[in-house]
């Protein structure tokens, strides 16, 4: 948890400072933090915030940047211990990237509780809002955080949760086929397309790799 | 915004509820997470530069063996190194 709470910061810092500099007050801010709480998508909403706001073009622009959840929510659907429509609603709210990430780990491992999910969903929900505070208040402190790498830190973070949901030879080819379509798509399309279609690319390789026997295929034909 | 993205985090939960059984269905699911992992950043890692690539490379051998916070680390001084070596 402590690597994501860390990693966060920066960006919540970011996400403040941004949001101060667009001309929103630090309240407005941490509202947004606080009722959204999904980073990439409020970096590339307050890119494109003009006054008044354009409500289709950033909601439109917000379905997309998220579209990963909906992928996200099915493939967790089924690990979450809890069955209450409520429940799964409050679940549903705190399923942030890093959350997500970590749940699935967990749940892979055979340990994942409602409680380790709630104090992870919740830690690092407030987590956002104190950071994106700070941020809003101290303005542009922060000018530049490619000079210190804090920008590498959210890529870092997910190489690192990467090589733990490998499993195998298999892995390689669904890893190098999101990859191959992200970069083609993220060439090729401006926006947010590039996330959907390496998920499908890797998605889809793992789909044909299934040949019944799980995924590692045996060596030697019977 | 809040809407739009609440929508798209609980969608799933429903979703997952009528998807079908099976091998295949089943391999795909459990690919879903590496797959928006891996595309999620892909273009800064291949496309932003030689620093980058690289730092990514650096941070992926220390996934194999560091715990995740010392990979952040790893990562994060790798790549500050790399950007004013590479100018």
């Amino acid at each position: 948890m402590l690597p994501a709470i860390l990693a966060a910061a920066p960006f919540g810092l970011l996400v403040g400072a941004l949001a101060t500099a667009k001309g929103l007050s630090p309240l407005e801010a941490i509202l947004m933090s606080a009722l959204v709480f999904a980073g990439s998508a409020q970096f590339v909403a307050l890119d494109l915030w003009t006054e008044p706001v354009s409500w289709v073009v950033i909601g439109l622009t917000t379905l997309l940047v998220n579209f990963r959840h909906v992928l996200m929510g099915a493939s967790f659907a089924g690990r979450l211990p809890t069955t209450t429509t409520g429940g799964r609603g409050v679940a549903a709210f705190l399923m942030a990237d890093e959350t997500w990430a970590m749940a699935e780990l967990k749940a892979r491992q055979g340990g994942l509780t409602v409680a380790y999910y709630a104090g992870l969903g919740v830690t690092l929900y407030l987590n956002w809002i104190l950071w994106t505070g700070v941020g809003a208040v101290a303005g542009a402190a922060i000018d530049d955080p490619a000079r210190y790498g804090f920008d590498f830190a959210f890529t870092a973070i997910f190489i690192g949760l990467i090589a733990g949901l490998w499993r195998g030879s298999d892995t390689t080819w669904v890893v190098a086929a999101s990859a191959a379509a992200a970069v083609a798509a993220n060439v090729v399309a401006d926006g947010p397309w590039f996330i959907l279609a390496g998920a499908i690319a890797g998605v889809a390789a793992a789909a044909l790799l299934a040949n019944g026997n799980g995924g590692q295929a045996t060596e030697g034909e019977p | 915004m809040a809407v739009a993205t609440y929508l798209t985090r609980v969608s799933g939960f429903w979703a997952a509820a009528m998807l079908p059984r099976g091998t295949r269905a089943r391999a795909a699911l459990e690919a879903v997470p590496i797959s928006i992992l891996m595309s999620v950043i892909a273009p800064s890692l291949f496309l932003a530069g030689p620093a980058e690539f690289i730092a990514g490379c650096v941070a992926a051998i220390a996934a194999t063996r560091l715990p995740l916070i010392a990979t952040v680390a790893v990562g994060v001084g790798a790549v500050v190194l790399l950007r004013a070596g590479l100018g």
